[in-house]
């Protein structure tokens, strides 16, 4: 609201060039700076004041001198507002925080701040009934984080407006004010400095995923959540995303050996076994939505039953793994139980891949769809009642003994390196080289002769077969391998849960690895990439585990997520070069240089417009 | 350019009483084609002449109802895939290119059926992937340079302009290593200069040792460019052989043109037929009472 009045002032001056951006809030330069850095330390030192009376409120918001719970968020975020605003000062030492934009950073995190803030005085107010329950440095957090924004508002646009739309309206300029042009090359550095950015990067990753993983509450996840979006698209604006990209993709190896390495370390950060079964089961999830990343994203099969190849693995492993309530009443060792999981869901894959792959599009996805809930209805049959006892019915296979790995028992807690870590955690570390396992098949696969024919039936079956490809063989072999990455997944997961039931493998449920949410984590998070699904699939485990109070509501939210996503990035989270360019036309690099037209043509332009 | 075609000419494809009918509508009838070795040879009809049809009969996608289609003396096989792999590429007469993949990937599928690497070979990365790659990256930049696109190989397919695009088409097309290539109208949509680089490329291609097949609209590009011309007409082959005696065929020019009034129709025709027509009319209305 702020903004609209010192617009109309604005437009009122329309000597301003067309191309030259001013800002949303007429201030000038210094001042607005100053603003900026005058809020956001002030938002700063109110997290040290009590914002609150009572400990009713969860955090304990109550102490002077020691920020916590959302104080520490908003803490976190007028910090980074703080240091990207001081950059505009060209402070020696600071100029590597902002390759990209200036400004725009400045904006989206004061926005964060202002955001979380916001959402801390709301909450505390709602909860505890009213505003009188606020203690004097919530209001000091929140003026300042209000000063913040106003200031930044004020600071000069990072880039002139397009050319093709030269005044914008209100929207259009706001919008504008947080976009922010490519940061240029980078200066070489000594490769080992590199690789040290590098595990800076993934340092701060793990940091931040963990932090995200330990909220307690959900007000403070949520605080998290508005916090580490509004800092990540300020991180991202300012360049810094783009220049370790580039590193990254300098260093792949290196890169990947960091991300494993990062994850690794994940259950050293939490002592609560609770956490480390969140990270199990998103390990889970996550691999089973790059296995279908395989199915849907290279070979563009939509297949809409892919959670049935999970419980065939998970099915097959509790049928051999000694459980009292198997049928088959043997106790294979680990790895013989994981091939034996992989190979049943490689056979079902085949099976059902053989009479339906011959089916193109939207008839593909249906008939998947339908053999998902086959395989459901199937296992709940085989209950000695309606058919063979195989799988107890409804009742599933329950007490599944734990793993034991090279006489390794997964089932109890281990000392290593002084830090206890407890049965989810050792999980977690076997699902991490599964996962590590499918992220290898994902990319040479994706990197060869094959994985290009699959990308050729997914742009263009017709003409791929005129190249050659013989359609059908490949894209059984995208299903098949597609099922059996997920019936590696079933195999652990078996163990994890201690039980398998027809249940936990529907199409759309409220428990995640379902076909429905394996679906949007690979959507969401960009279909063809690597780290896209494992991002995809983080949040949408999480979102709902730490929400629980929007439990009744989770479907909605979720089909709203997807259709903003829809709307405003196709691509997904992280979008490869392929889909970026597809839905972006605008801006690409490898657009062919545009001549300058004649200015024949031009007059003619302006002549008609 | 060398030319290799020394080699005393074969036939390479041979197509003999080839019959296409869909249902009670034959759109095929009878045709027999040859194509030798280091010739180029065009196809031309008017619309709906069943070009396309025995085109598809040519590459696998429909199966003849009579007739055989042999490629270097053995019949071909039913698949398009097959087809591929024995040695026949194509071009479609809309384009259809990887979209959304790079010029260098696009070529590198064209190079499936020339190189083996499976699915393990890929995850184990067996010994002879590497090379394999490799080499396949070479004859694809080869081919890119030989059509001129060497310069955009990391551009999307989709952004290349009209003509290089299907420049392109015929790079992946080459890419198979095929004996024929068929080019199901190659210079639609193009312009003068284009046709001109079309035609040179056609050419090249020829010297190569590869035998083309065309079908076009663009008579002109036609004459310049076939040592024979087949005519398709309501699904037969009306006329076959150099272009400037088919461009002179009565039959050719009655397909594309209709067929013309013993003489040039002048006024006095036009106002007999006016006349008879009217009567004709008149006549049956009489009938009708």
């Amino acid at each position: 609201m702020t903004t609209e009045i010192p617009m109309d002032k604005t437009s009122g001056t329309t000597e301003v060039p067309a191309a030259q951006a001013t800002p949303i809030i007429p201030l000038p330069q210094a001042a607005a700076r100053a603003l900026t850095v005058a809020g956001s330390a002030l938002a700063l030192a109110g997290t040290f004041l009590a914002w609150t009376w009572t400990e009713e409120f969860p955090g304990n918001l109550t102490v002077t001198g020691y920020p916590g719970g959302l104080q520490v968020l908003t803490l976190f975020g007028s910090l980074l507002t703080l240091l990207f605003a001081l950059t505009g000062y060209g402070i020696r030492g600071l100029g590597w925080l902002t390759p990209g934009g200036k400004n725009s950073p400045v904006l989206l995190a004061a926005l964060g701040v202002f955001g979380t803030t916001g959402y801390a005085i709301g909450a505390i107010a709602q909860e505890l009934g009213g505003l009188v329950n606020l203690e004097p440095g919530a209001w000091v957090s929140g003026i300042g984080a209000l000063l913040a924004v106003i200031g930044a508002l004020g600071l000069p646009v990072d880039q002139p407006y397009d050319a093709a739309d030269p005044t914008p309206h209100l929207w259009g300029r706001i919008r504008h004010s947080l976009t922010a042009p490519d940061p240029g090359r980078a200066k070489d550095l000594p490769s080992w400095a590199e690789i040290l950015i590098i595990a800076a990067g993934f340092g701060t990753g793990l940091y931040v995923f963990s932090y995200g993983i330990g909220t307690e509450y959900s007000e403070q996840f949520i605080g998290f959540l508005i916090v580490a979006a509004f800092g990540f698209t300020a991180v991202n604006r300012a360049g810094l995303l783009k220049r370790l990209s580039a590193l990254t993709a300098k260093h792949r190896n290196v890169t990947l050996g960091a991300a494993f390495a990062a994850a690794i370390c994940f259950p050293f950060t939490q002592s609560n076994d609770q956490f480390a079964l969140i990270g199990a089961n998103i390990l889970i999830f996550a691999t089973v939505a790059l296995g279908l990343n395989v199915v849907v994203g290279l070979a563009g099969l939509l297949d809409l039953g892919y959670v049935a190849f999970l419980g065939v693995g998970a099915y097959a492993a509790a049928l051999v793994s000694g459980s009292p309530a198997s049928t088959l009443g043997v106790h294979f060792p680990f790895w013989a139980a994981v091939l034996t999981g992989a190979a049943a869901s490689l056979i079902f894959g085949v099976v059902i891949g053989a009479p339906t792959l011959r089916l193109r599009g939207d008839y593909l996805a249906i008939v998947t769809l339908g053999f998902g809930e086959i395989f459901r209805i199937t296992m709940n049959n085989l209950n000695g009642n309606s058919g063979p006892d195989v799988t107890n019915g409804s009742n599933g296979i329950p007490q599944i003994p734990d793993l034991e790995v090279f006489g390794f028992n997964l089932g109890v807690p281990h000392d290593v390196l002084g830090h206890e870590l407890t049965r989810s955690a050792n999980y977690y570390l076997l699902m991490l080289v599964f996962t590590a396992i499918v992220v290898t098949v994902f990319r040479r696969s994706a990197e060869s002769r094959i994985g290009r024919a699959w990308v050729a039936i997914r742009e263009d079956e017709t003409a791929a077969t005129a190249m050659g490809i013989n359609g059908f063989r490949l894209k059984l072999l995208a299903f098949a391998l597609g099922a059996s990455l997920a019936g590696l997944a079933g195999t652990v997961q078996a163990h994890v849960s201690y039980s398998v039931t027809p249940e936990q493998y529907q199409f759309a449920g409220s428990v995640p690895p379902n076909s429905a949410f394996l679906l949007a984590a690979v959507i969401l998070g960009g279909m063809g990439t690597i780290s896209g699904p494992l991002i995809g699939a983080a949040l949408l485990y999480l979102i709902p585990a730490k929400l629980q109070f929007m439990a009744e509501y989770q479907l909605l939210l979720f089909g709203i997520a997807l259709m903003l996503l829809m709307r405003f990035r196709p691509e997904g989270l992280v979008a490869d070069r392929r889909k970026q360019l597809e839905f972006h036309e605008t801006g690409q690099l490898d657009l062919p240089e545009d001549k300058p037209l004649p200015d024949g043509a031009t007059g003619v332009a302006k002549a008609g417009a | 350019m060398t030319t290799t075609t020394t080699a005393p000419t074969t036939t390479v494809l041979a197509a003999s009483g080839v019959t296409m009918r869909f249902g009670g509508l034959t759109a095929v009838r009878d045709v027999d084609l040859t194509v030798n070795s280091g010739e180029i040879v065009g196809l031309i009809g008017p619309n709906g002449a069943g070009k396309t049809t025995f085109f598809n009969c040519l590459t696998g996608l429909y199966v003849p109802t009579e007739g055989r289609v042999a490629y270097k003396g053995t019949v071909l096989p039913p698949k398009p895939h097959l087809v591929t792999q024995a040695g026949i590429a194509r071009t479609f007469q809309n384009i259809r290119l990887f979209a959304n993949m790079t010029v260098l990937e696009n070529v590198l599928v064209g190079r499936h059926t020339r190189t083996k690497e499976g699915l393990w070979s890929a995850l184990l990365r067996l010994p002879g992937f590497k090379k394999a790659e490799e080499e396949s990256r070479a004859r694809a930049m080869e081919l890119l340079e030989f059509t001129g696109l060497a310069a955009k190989a990391d551009h999307l397919a989709r952004n290349l302009p009209y003509g290089e695009q299907r420049k392109l088409e015929i790079a992946r097309a080459l890419a198979s290593e095929p004996g024929l290539l068929l080019l199901d109208e190659p210079t639609a949509g193009m312009n003068p200069q284009e046709t001109r680089a079309a035609e040179e490329l056609i050419f090249a291609i020829r010297d190569k040792g590869i035998a083309v097949l065309v079908i076009e609209h663009d008579i002109r590009f036609i004459m310049n460019l076939c040592d024979r011309v087949a005519v398709l007409v309501q699904g037969e082959k009306i006329v076959e052989g150099p272009a400037e005696v088919v461009q002179a065929d009565e039959r050719v020019i009655a397909a594309y043109l209709g067929t013309p009034f013993e003489g040039a129709p002048g006024d006095a025709e036009a106002a007999e037929v006016e006349a008879a027509e009217a009567d004709a009319q008149s006549t049956e209305e009489g009938d009708d009472k």
